[in-house]
This record gives structure tokens, C-alpha cells and sequence, in this order.
């Protein structure tokens, strides 16, 4: 799974960086490191809504709260 | 209001920003000999002694903005006709001179050089005088001057002489594009090629960022540019011109200090490599050096890297205060990160040629690095964020001693006993302009308050460490 966390201005101010340590962290503890590939990128041109975050493409807008529901109901469904 | 510290650059600017217009309608090929007299009309001159002198000089500004000489590897270049032809005399006795009893400049003279005639008035043998300056200092009548070139004046790495016809030369061999004679030539008759027009067919062939999203790098000094405007209308700005989105350098300062730190841990004594001048300068006077400079990319090119690493397709152009970069980004190991390097000047040309006025647009923001990452911008701030990075890895026990150079004068002098093994630290932070890069060749203005403008903006980065702001990458 390719999961992509906007790391841009807006997102970051927004906690970007809180996210993706936290995802790091329970994509850790699922033991899901060669099933999921992280990245960062700047912008997805979706900055009103929260932080952005695609997995395989599809478009999430996150928050350092929901990171953990997110996570299960998506990451760990598909896994 | 916009400003700009001198007339120069406002001609210059006007050049720019004509030829954008008609780089964005798509018109410079019959356009583009029009620009002289759109610029210059009527038959009055205000710069030169005639109109058609101007226009002569003006045709020459427009070739430096659509790239100059193309076989001129150098992007720093003289407009020979621009030139003046200063005196080049040296340090010469005016009549002001009043053969007065004293003779100060006698006694401080250490060349024996200060010579008098019957009427006790001051001569200086020109066999003996080395242009110390010291006379000049203690005349009491300032009667004794430099008479220099202001360009000779500003090239502390001596690359600039005269050709047959008394213009000002360039020596490629020695120039190392700070920029510093563009800036301080009072004729404008040195400037940096531009990449304005390629910059612009980036953006439009990217057709609404359709076909690949361009990036704007900007360089931690854009703080102290575009006053009369906040920095986040700045970025709406940019973003108005077709930029996909704006990255901070300085973020990828970040990531050199980061790097460079356990460079520095592992070596023990290092250059740094983040100044494209200074490395340049290491290259020419002290080749024997070069093994000490940081093989660590520059954070401008260390960012843009990351962003293609991550979309190959994206291009990526660095706006910053510097003209050596344009030399930087042709280098064969940057050239493939880095697509164009535009100057802030070349930037407020761009918003005027697209009738971009940032002063009414929303306040976009910009938020990618730390404190650390966003004082390299200035004399001492990377040497800063080495401390902090050795401390952030971990490696305690090793004691950075870095030493600032600012300007190229300090640099030689730090060079120079390095070669000699006689160093007092194991860092040398090298920075070209006096300042660092707030004092860039390519910024708008240059001013006592753009240090603490930096500073400002340092402290108001989310990120407070290093390792915080490159944790995100990872």
C-alpha cells in the first residue's frame, strides 16, 4: 500500500508531522513496514480540509486525532 | 511600495519584466526589439548622452535577459559598451592638497612613496605606492583619494581588469558569480544572465500543472525581501504565477545541517559546501582544499532532489538573493534537480509582467523547516545549526569549532591557514557575501534590518529542532 502524507506548508502547520509519526508508529506495531510505503509530499492542492493524505490515490483529510481511526478502518482493513 | 536600492536595478527590473511580458503572451520574437524604445522614448536622455546610445545599451540588457552569450560559460557578463571607462589611476593627490607642514601621509607611508614638489604639495610615486590606502586615511583635507573601479573595488577575488579598449574584463578562471560587481557597478554594465524567459516556458508548458507541477524553492532571505508586502501574499503570489506549490530551502538546510553535522563527526575537519561561490572560490585559489568541502549538496539543491525523488516528472525552480547559483545549477550534479534559478529582482519582474500585485491577495503560508535550517541565511547560521545538529545526533563528545567567514575576504584568510595546518577550529562556515545571503547580489534590497528579519523569522517556525523539521522526511 502506498500511503502519502502532505507534507506542505499548510498541511504541516496543521500537524502533518504528528501524523506521520504516528502512523509510523501503529504501522510499526501492526509489523505492516513491507506492506506499507510512506512517503511525503508538498501539496495536494487540497488545503482547506485538513491534513491531506491519499492512500493508493484515494484522498483522506486527517487530523493528529482521527489518525488513529483512520488507520483501522482503512490501512487495516486493506491489509 | 516596492523598492529598490538603486536606479541600476530599476532598469534593470524594467529590462526583466518587458521581456516576461513577452515571454508569457508568446511574442518575444517580434516583440523583443521593440523593448528599448517602449523603455527609452521621445528623444531626451536621462541615463547616457543620447537616446540611441541607451537604446544601444538597453538592446544589450534585453540579450542578458533572454540568457546572454551563449558561449560565455559564465552567467556574469559585461555589457562593454555599458561600461564607463573609470579612472583606474589607484590612490592619487587631488588639488585639495594644501601642502600643509605635517606630512601625516609621509610618515604613515611605508613604501617611502609620498613625494613633495617645490610648493610642498604632495605627490605619490606610483613605482613605490601599493595602494595601501593609508594616506588617504590621515589627510587631514581628504585631499587623497581611490581612484578604483568600483568593480575592481567590490571583486575581492581580483577577477576583474581592463581590456584594450579600458572595459572592464571578467576572468572566468578567477570569477566565482557572487555578483558583487553587478551589484556595485554605478553604470549597470555588469549583470547576470537571466532564466527568466526559460522559467516561463516552464510554467506555461506545464499547462495549469496538467502536465507536470512546477515547484518554487525559496531561499530563508525572502524574509527580509518584498517589505512593502507581507510573506504570505509573497507566496500567494508565486503561486499566481503557476507555481504548483512553494517549498522552503530551507528545509533542505535542515537536511545539510543534518548530514553535514556527522560529515563534519566522521571527518573532523570540514568546509562547508552550502555558498556556490565559496566552493567555487576553494576550487580556483585552493585546489588543494577541495577534499575538505562538504559532499553534501547544497540545501537548494538537497530539497529539490527530495521533491524528485518523490515525482521525477516535477520541475523545480529556486528563487533566492544569488547569482552564483544560476552557475551552481548547471553543475552536472545539481542539473538534474534544479530546472531554473531566478533572483528576488527577477521575481517582482515576473508578478508585474503578469499584473500580479501582491499587496492585494490573501496571505498564503509558508512553514517547511526549523529555526536552524531558516538562519542559514545569514553570517553564523549555519555554523549554528552544525552545533545543534551535533547535538541533535547524539555525537556529544565531539566539539564543533567553527569558523565564520563572512564575506570571501574572511574566507581566503581562513583558506589560507587551513593550507598551512594551522586552522584554529575544524569547521569553516563560507559564506561569499558579506552577511551571507541576505546580502545576496540578487536581492532587492540590502539593508542593516534584514539580519534581524531573518532572526524573526527563524523563531517563528513551527519546527523548533533540526531533527524535528527532517523527521517528515524520513
Amino acid at each position: 500500500m502506498e500511503l502519502v502524507i502532505c507534507i506542505g506548508s499548510s498541511c504541516h502547520l496543521k500537524g502533518s508531522r504528528q501524523v506521520v509519526e504516528r502512523l509510523r508508529q501503529l504501522i510499526e506495531e501492526a509489523n505492516l513496514m513491507d506492506k506499507v510505503a510512506l512517503s511525503g509530499t508538498f501539496c495536494m492542492g487540497n488545503c482547506q480540509k485538513g491534513i491531506s493524505v491519499t492512500l493508493d490515490g484515494k484522498l483522506f483529510s486527517l487530523s493528529p486525532e482521527n489518525v488513529d481511526g483512520f488507520f483501522e478502518d482503512e490501512v487495516l482493513a486493506r491489509g | 511600495m516596492r523598492k529598490f536600492d538603486t536606479k541600476v536595478q530599476y532598469l534593470q527590473y524594467k529590462v526583466l519584466r518587458e521581456v516576461a511580458r513577452a515571454a508569457w503572451q508568446g511574442t518575444l520574437a517580434e516583440g523583443v526589439l521593440d523593448i528599448p524604445r517602449r523603455i527609452v522614448p521621445g528623444k531626451v536622455p536621462t541615463m547616457r548622452c543620447c537616446v540611441y546610445k541607451e537604446r544601444a545599451i538597453l538592446t544589450e540588457r534585453v540579450k542578458l535577459a533572454l540568457g546572454g552569450d551563449k558561449n560565455n560559460p559564465n552567467v556574469i557578463e559585461v555589457i562593454d559598451i555599458a561600461c564607463d571607462e573609470c579612472p583606474v589611476g589607484g590612490y592619487e593627490v587631488s588639488p585639495a592638497c594644501r601642502g600643509c607642514l605635517a606630512h601625516r601621509c609621509e610618515d604613515v607611508c611605508r613604501k617611502d612613496a609620498i613625494v613633495f614638489d617645490i610648493h610642498q604639495k604632495a605627490h605619490i610615486d606610483k613605482s613605490k605606492c601599493v595602494e595601501c590606502g593609508a594616506c588617504a586615511n590621515v589627510c587631514p583635507y581628504s585631499a587623497i583619494s581611490n581612484h578604483k573601479r568600483p568593480c575592481e573595488n567590490a571583486c575581492k577575488v581580483k577577477a576583474i581588469s581592463m581590456d584594450d579598449n579600458k572595459a572592464a574584463r571578467i576572468d572566468n578562471q578567477a570569477c566565482i558569480a557572487c555578483g558583487a560587481c553587478v551589484y556595485q557597478c554605478p553604470f549597470g554594465a555588469i549583470m547576470d544572465k537571466s532564466f527568466i524567459a526559460d522559467t516561463i516556458r516552464i510554467l506555461k508548458e506545464s499547462e495549469g500543472s496538467s502536465r507536470y507541477r512546477v515547484y518554487a524553492v525559496v531561499a530563508p532571505s525572502i524574509s527580509s525581501q518584498f517589505r512593502y508586502a507581507k510573506l504570505g501574499q509573497v507566496i500567494s503570489g508565486i503561486k499566481a504565477l503557476g507555481f504548483h506549490t512553494v517549498v522552503e530551502a530551507a528545509l533542505g538546510a535542515d537536511m545539510v545541517a543534518f548530514a553535514e553535522a556527522k560529515e563534519l563527526v566522521e571527518k573532523g575537519l570540514l568546509t562547508s559546501s552550502c555558498c556556490p561561490a565559496f566552493v567555487d572560490y576553494v576550487h580556483k585559489q585552493f585546489p588543494q582544499l577541495t577534499s575538505y568541502i562538504s559532499h553534501n549538496l547544497s540545501p537548494m539543491a538537497a530539497i529539490a532532489q527530495y521533491i524528485k525523488e518523490g515525482e521525477p516528472e516535477a520541475r523545480v525552480v529556486f528563487i533566492g538573493p544569488c547569482t552564483a547559483k544560476k552557475m551552481e545549477f548547471q553543475r552536472e550534479e545539481v542539473a538534474p534537480h534544479i530546472d531554473s534559478v531566478l533572483t528576488f529582482e527577477e521575481l517582482q519582474a515576473l508578478f508585474d509582467s503578469k499584473e500580479v500585485d501582491i499587496t492585494t491577495l490573501e496571505e498564503d503560508v509558508l512553514d517547511n523547516a526549523s529555526y536552524y535550517g531558516r538562519i542559514f541565511a545569514r553570517s553564523g547560521g549555519l555554523s549554528d545549526a552544525i552545533v545543534q545538529g551535533i547535538k541533535e545526533i547524539g555525537a556529544e563528545g565531539f566539539e564543533a569549532r567553527p569558523v565564520i567567514c563572512d564575506g570571501i575576504e574572511e574566507c581566503r584568510k581562513a583558506l589560507l591557514r587551513l593550507s598551512k595546518n594551522a586552522l584554529n577550529g575544524n569547521f569553516v562556515e563560507g559564506m561569499a557575501c558579506l552577511g551571507g545571503c541576505i546580502n545576496g547580489a540578487g536581492c532587492l534590497t540590502h539593508g542593516d534590518k534584514n539580519k534581524a528579519e531573518v532572526d524573526k523569522y527563524g523563531l517563528e517556525a513551527y519546527e523548533k529542532t533540526i531533527s524535528e523539521a527532517v523527521s517528515l522526511l524520513q
